[in-house]
């Protein structure tokens, strides 16, 4: 056999970034299955066929690092065309975890997205070391913000702009909180967007990179936004929670940042954390303690330069107890 | 360099399920391969116990120790939620003038035995009176129960042929209860004297609560895994028969003799006969020689006919997972399939259920439709 520059078997494994392989090169590792993703510490096997996942796997995680045929992978999971009679007339695709379907099929145009939300299932499902909470996260100084919201809160849209700018993108859906250490482990996932927000992402960040839009999912119209190089960059490097911060967009409101109790705060924590239950008295203590070291707030935005704003001064208010 | 998938045969995960030690010198590849192969055949848990147990975790490289906590923090939580669930049962049935009798799962861990260890639970199964059932059911509504959407040849498909009620789910806590009126369906061939189950069932002291006695135990236990049609969590049974059998054994000395009595008293002599083989040949039990001739003859099984079961289930017993699958075991999961049907139903009514079933399944993105 011939070993060629371009081999991707030739690269050193940890050096490898994804978007230095072709989109050929991806193709074919993908195909037979000898394709895995490191995202933060865990490595997701992936087989594939289909080119439109092939294709955002390619922009969506060009800065990740990723192994061929790896001794252990955290998960074995693969997107496919169901084998049954509707691929003749209404085609849709699957999404396997070690050869089982957890879910329905969807339409077979979203094939690429579930991917994405089939992984993050994977990991709320089977990943019991951390307490998994349905929130975003990131770092600055070595300090995280947590934001959990329920959908149409703007969650997705404040913590596209935050990882656009400076602050270092943990996660966007699932915060991973270590329950000995207190720290939250990243993963530097793709941000979930839908709607009006990809165009005010795209016109706030132009050149950064995205999947293709989906249209017609049970969300509308929705894509996914690459997390920016920094992010991926130190994604295994955990940060210690500092703030907790509700956001709200509200059309035409001006930026409200106003303390928010932390009875309620925890009990949102216990209600939206996937594994809580799991956990048990861990899970309690765990939560009692963030909910304890963090400032708690509700925040009100409607333009994504007023939430900056507001953030870099959580940050100054930090520097100032600390002086 | 194409990696060589590594395969990982039943008998290696069998091994390390009973000695975990083992784990500590397997390469990399090979414990990929195992917590895959356990996982899916449900004995992760059971693993994950053993390897604590053991005190070997931390010689385990540091990808695998996470999967290692979290299937144990995930079955110590479900040994909390199923005595959780089964009190709320209690409070719901505790006007019933009647036993309600654990079976399964629910059992082997109220009953605190070795069986319950590392186990994950499913629904919570009983046993109750059949001219009971329709209490029972109004009974568990009240509380919040209810069956789900049900059209009307599953209604006829459960209530008239088969020995339980459609399942039921609790609308809070989406936990389901199977509520049955006798260990194997109406329909089948072999089919048990309920009462006869019942009148020797034991209460649980504290509790509206009881359980079989553990001969029946280990009877019932046997009956389901043979007369099942699919076998994903054939492996896990046959774990859970090898630990009933291993507890109870030493807790009496006429354990043994006892169980066979019992069996033939039953007519599910051949049920018996095969978990004894089955457990004995493929996890080592000790099972007293004498006992075997004696359930062959009872059960009326010919040569010929043992072997061929034999063939099958030394094969589909092992788990179903693409690392461990041979052609031979697709072939012997096809003929539990049928089986299993075929014990369950009359060939007329057999062949009307499996064409429903198969037709369904072409338009139906579920395979999973009874």
């Amino acid at each position: 056999m011939r070993l060629d520059r371009a081999s991707p078997t030739a690269l050193n494994p940890d050096a490898a970034e994804i978007g230095q392989l072709t989109f050929g090169q991806l193709t074919g590792l993908l195909h037979d299955g000898r394709f895995a993703l490191n995202t933060g510490t865990l490595v997701s096997r992936i087989r594939t066929r289909l080119p439109d996942v092939v294709r955002s796997l390619h922009a969506l995680y060009a800065n990740h690092p990723y192994q061929v045929d790896p001794d252990f992978a955290d998960f074995h999971v693969e997107v496919r065309q169901p084998r049954n009679l509707r691929r003749w007339f209404k085609q849709q695709a699957e999404f396997l975890v070690d050869g089982e379907r957890p879910f329905e099929p969807l339409p077979r145009e979203q094939a690429p997205a579930f991917l994405e939300w089939g992984l993050n299932w994977s990991i709320a499902a089977s990943c019991h070391q951390w307490l998994t909470i349905h929130a975003a996260s990131l770092e600055r100084d070595g300090l995280a913000v947590v934001m959990p919201a329920p959908p149409g809160s703007g969650k997705s849209t404040l913590c596209a702009a935050l990882a656009l700018r400076q602050w270092r993108l943990l996660s966007d859906e699932l915060t991973l909180l270590d329950p000995t250490s207190g720290l939250i482990h990243g993963l530097a996932r793709p941000i979930n967007l839908k709607n009006a927000s990809i165009d005010l992402i795209r016109n706030f960040a132009p050149g950064s990179g995205w999947a293709p839009e989906i249209y017609d999912t049970s969300k509308g119209r929705v894509t996914h936004l690459r997390p920016p190089r920094d992010s991926v960059k130190r994604m295994r490097d955990p940060a210690k929670p500092r703030w907790i911060v509700f956001p709200r967009y509200e059309a035409d409101a001006k930026p409200r940042m106003t303390p928010r109790g932390k009875a309620q705060t925890f009990l949102h924590f216990a209600q939206n954390a996937f594994n809580y239950s799991a956990l048990g008295s861990l899970a309690f203590d765990a939560t009692g303690d963030l909910v304890d070291q963090c400032d708690c707030y509700d925040f009100v935005y409607s333009r994504l330069e007023d939430a900056l704003t507001a953030f870099d001064e959580l940050l100054d208010s930090v520097d100032q107890a600390d002086t | 360099m194409t990696g060589q998938m590594v395969r990982l045969d039943g008998h290696a995960l069998i091994e390390m399920v009973r000695e975990p030690t083992s784990v500590r010198s397997m390469p990399l590849r090979q414990l990929d391969a195992l917590l895959r192969v356990s996982r899916r055949a449900n004995l992760l848990g059971r693993l994950a116990e053993g390897i604590h147990a053991a005190g070997i975790e931390q010689d385990l490289p540091s990808q695998v120790r996470p999967h290692v906590l979290s299937a144990r923090m995930l079955t110590a939580h479900q040994r909390d939620a199923i005595a959780w669930e089964v009190r709320h049962i209690g409070v719901a049935l505790q006007d019933l003038k009647a036993p309600v009798v654990l079976l399964k799962g629910s059992a082997y861990a109220m009953r605190g035995l070795v069986a319950a260890q590392g186990r994950l639970f499913g629904d919570v199964d009983i046993l109750v009176p059949r001219d009971m059932l329709n209490h029972t059911e109004a009974a568990l509504m009240v509380r919040g129960w209810a069956s789900g959407n049900q059209d009307a040849y599953d209604e006829r498909y459960y209530r008239e042929w088969m020995h339980e009620l459609p399942p039921m789910t609790h609308r809070g806590r989406g936990t389901v209860i199977d509520v049955h009126h006798n260990i194997l369906p109406t329909t089948a061939r072999h089919c048990p004297d309920p009462d006869m189950l019942l009148a020797a069932s034991e209460p649980i002291p504290g509790t509206p609560f009881s359980t079989l006695c553990p001969a029946d135990m280990v009877i019932h236990s046997a009956t389901h895994l043979f007369h099942e049609s699919e076998l994903q969590n054939g492996l896990r049974d046959l774990f859970d028969l090898d630990a009933l059998l291993v507890e109870f054994s030493s807790r009496s000395a006429s354990f043994w003799p006892d169980l066979a009595d019992r069996a033939i008293l039953l007519g599910l002599a051949l049920p018996l006969l095969l978990a004894l083989r089955y457990t004995h040949a493929i996890l080592g039990t000790t099972v007293p020689p004498e006992l075997l001739p004696r359930l062959t003859a009872e059960s009326r099984i010919g040569t010929v006919s043992i072997r061929m079961l034999d063939a099958i289930y030394l094969r589909a017993l092992m788990p179903d997972h693409a690392l461990s699958q041979r052609w031979q075991e697709s072939l012997a999961r096809a003929c539990v399939y049928l089986r299993g049907h075929a014990l369950r139903m009359p060939p007329g009514m057999l062949a009307m259920h499996l064409g429903r079933k198969a037709v369904l399944r072409l338009f139906r993105n579920t395979s999973r439709s009874n």
